[in-house]
């Protein structure tokens, strides 16, 4: 999709994609056939801009067929450079960075209102926690005791301009999100069995909305991308295109990939 | 002119209950502003409604997102001022790009808080909400407007911002009028050939009031409550400039960007004719109350109505 619209945020896609495999193919109960149904699980991108891993994901789940992914970066076209409404299966349009919280607050208090054990996901980046208005949703979501909401930062360390703690260090996440009431846990964002353990054993603890640090690698499964902030938004060449093919064709057997690959048995 | 006044907050927080009561999925979302919104009974009679976001305006148009998102429709309420500056993203995204099912209320807009100064005054919000797509933009002018209105939101499924007023304010709909608020129509308060007000909100009532003066001096001005600033009548606006060959427009907002531009914007296109647009200028206002503001600036009958006399003799003399 990058390589073919010349546009796209490579790195923090890569960086993301298991999170977001884990979910949709194993731990939500999120996909096109329940998606009327209101008791359904929610998922939010609150960090918008790695669209591509997010379009790649939903397309298998089934929202949309994958011939449309060819649409990506296409005037007129439903797959825009960060997640719409047009787009099956997204729930809240997103690319500013820190609204993603709040709307999984008013979500996840609407289920505990309405008595349903729908479960609210939010998937955010580590440069995003600059953002103040993560910190008032945060608050929020304690204060209303929402542990049916699970806050995930994908924590690859790296933003637009350099490593995350250069350019405005907000560590230590976990620290800060428990010191907030939040049940803090930490796992390798690219372990599929970590993640689901994570998230199919929440809520980690009653009345605490639920924080997983994810530590992730920028540009994951494609060596000369790997944790190279030039990659955040950076699109390949012909010649990277087909190394970094061939690379993570060559990581199939590996696990990850092959899950992938897969579909882990497709949404449930 | 002489019936009793009543706030719009108030008429807008009878309303939303009495809409809440009815239909459980009607959310309130404050952020700390239940007193200045007058939905403290809201909370006591519908507390599973009811949503404190604490001050942080940010969050809560979030939230209210979100919970529009799960089949509710929230209002989330707190001073203009706050809303349509601090969390504009949070309107433009999560609200109006969102299409959520979600009315920002802004109170006290304009400068209704008047001492408190430019921090809390609302003189920008029309100018930023009625570029967003999708969003209907609402300005009453009095207490049975107001009502009408939020009944309308309360079953709209659609998001919008609406601004209300803070003090007590005449009467300008009275009960007996049966007047319709349809989105996009502007009503008719007075009929007149030589020149047109066109008004909204609180600048309503002096509009009236200057054509009552004129019409002592003979001249029959035409006056629009244009309530619905997005979806706007353009049709009334070029009706109003056909039948009488001039426009005064009124209105407690920048005179950029606001209901002059809106009335600009359709006649210059089709129907150009003199206009004299009455608003707040660019600059920072001085110390006053909300009275004390409008007659600096000339929001009050006596000066509307010169500004109308003027401007028809010029329009006649073309």
């Amino acid at each position: 999709m990058i390589h073919a619209a010349r546009m796209g945020h490579m790195g923090g896609s890569l960086s993301s994609v298991d999170i977001l495999v884990s979910l949709y193919f194993h731990s939500m109960r999120c996909g096109p056939a329940n998606w009327g149904d209101p008791a359904r699980d929610h998922f939010i991108m609150s960090k918008g801009h790695s669209v591509e891993g997010f379009y790649a994901v939903l397309a298998r789940a089934g929202f949309f067929p994958e011939s449309a992914l060819a649409d990506y970066g296409k005037f007129g076209g439903m797959l825009y450079g960060h997640p719409t409404l047009k787009v099956p299966g997204v729930e809240i349009p997103s690319g500013s960075l820190g609204h993603g919280l709040a709307v999984g607050v008013g979500m996840a208090l609407a289920a505990k209102r309405d008595g349903l054990p729908s479960r609210v996901f939010v998937l955010m980046g580590d440069g995003e926690q600059a953002e103040g208005s993560v910190w008032e949703a945060a608050r929020a979501a304690a204060h209303y005791g929402l542990d049916n909401l699970v806050a995930i930062v994908d924590a690859n360390g790296l933003q637009i301009s350099g490593p995350v703690a250069k350019v405005m260090n907000s560590g230590p996440l976990a620290a800060k999100y428990a010191s907030f009431g939040w049940a803090v846990r930490e796992a390798d964002g690219h372990d599929h069995a970590a993640l689901t353990a994570a998230f199919d054993s929440a809520p980690w603890k009653p009345g605490a909305p639920n924080f997983l640090l994810a530590h992730t690698k920028k540009g994951r499964g494609v060596s000369f991308m790997e944790n190279d902030a030039s990659w955040h938004h950076r699109t390949p060449t012909d010649d990277e295109y087909g190394r970094a093919l061939a690379e993570l064709g060559a990581r199939q057997g590996s696990g990850a990939a092959e899950a992938w690959a897969a579909g882990e048995g497709g949404a449930r | 002119m002489n019936a009793g006044k009543a706030s719009c907050r108030h008429a807008f927080s009878a309303a939303l209950l009495e809409a809440a009561r009815k239909d459980p999925s009607i959310y309130a979302v404050c952020s700390d502003s239940k007193g200045s919104t007058a939905l403290g009974d809201f909370e006591a009679a519908l507390p599973r409604q009811y949503v404190e976001a604490g001050i942080a305006e940010q969050d809560a148009v979030g939230i209210a997102a979100g919970l529009a998102r799960c089949d509710k429709t929230a209002f989330v309420c707190g001073p203009a001022s706050f809303y349509s500056a601090r969390s504009l993203e949070q309107v433009k995204v999560d609200v109006a790009y969102a299409a959520s099912d979600v009315k920002v209320i802004g109170i006290s807009g304009g400068v209704s808080y008047g001492y408190l100064g430019s921090t809390h005054h609302a003189l920008h919000d029309l100018a930023v909400m009625r570029t967003f797509p999708g969003l209907e933009v609402f300005l009453p002018c009095d207490a049975a407007s107001t009502a009408a209105i939020t009944a309308y939101l309360a079953g709209s499924g659609k998001p919008a911002y609406m601004r209300l007023g803070r003090g007590p304010v005449p009467e300008v709909y009275a009960p007996e009028l049966k007047a319709e608020f349809a989105p996009g129509r502007a009503n008719l308060l007075r009929e007149g050939r030589d020149c047109a007000i066109v008004a909204a909100g609180e600048a309503v009532q002096p509009a009236l009031a200057a054509a009552a003066i004129l019409a002592v001096r003979g001249i029959q001005a035409r006056v629009l409550d244009c309530w619905s600033i997005k979806p706007f009548d353009v049709a009334a606006i070029e009706a109003a400039a056909e039948e009488t060959g001039c426009i005064v427009t009124v209105e407690e907002h920048s005179v950029h960007g606001g209901l002059g531009s809106a009335v600009a914007e359709a006649v210059a296109q089709s129907r150009p004719v003199p206009m004299r647009i009455i608003g707040f200028p660019d600059e920072w206002a001085p110390a006053g109350s909300s009275e004390e503001l409008f007659a600096y600036y000339g929001l009050t009958a006596e000066r509307i109505a010169a500004a109308a006399e003027e401007l028809a003799a010029r329009a006649k003399g073309r």
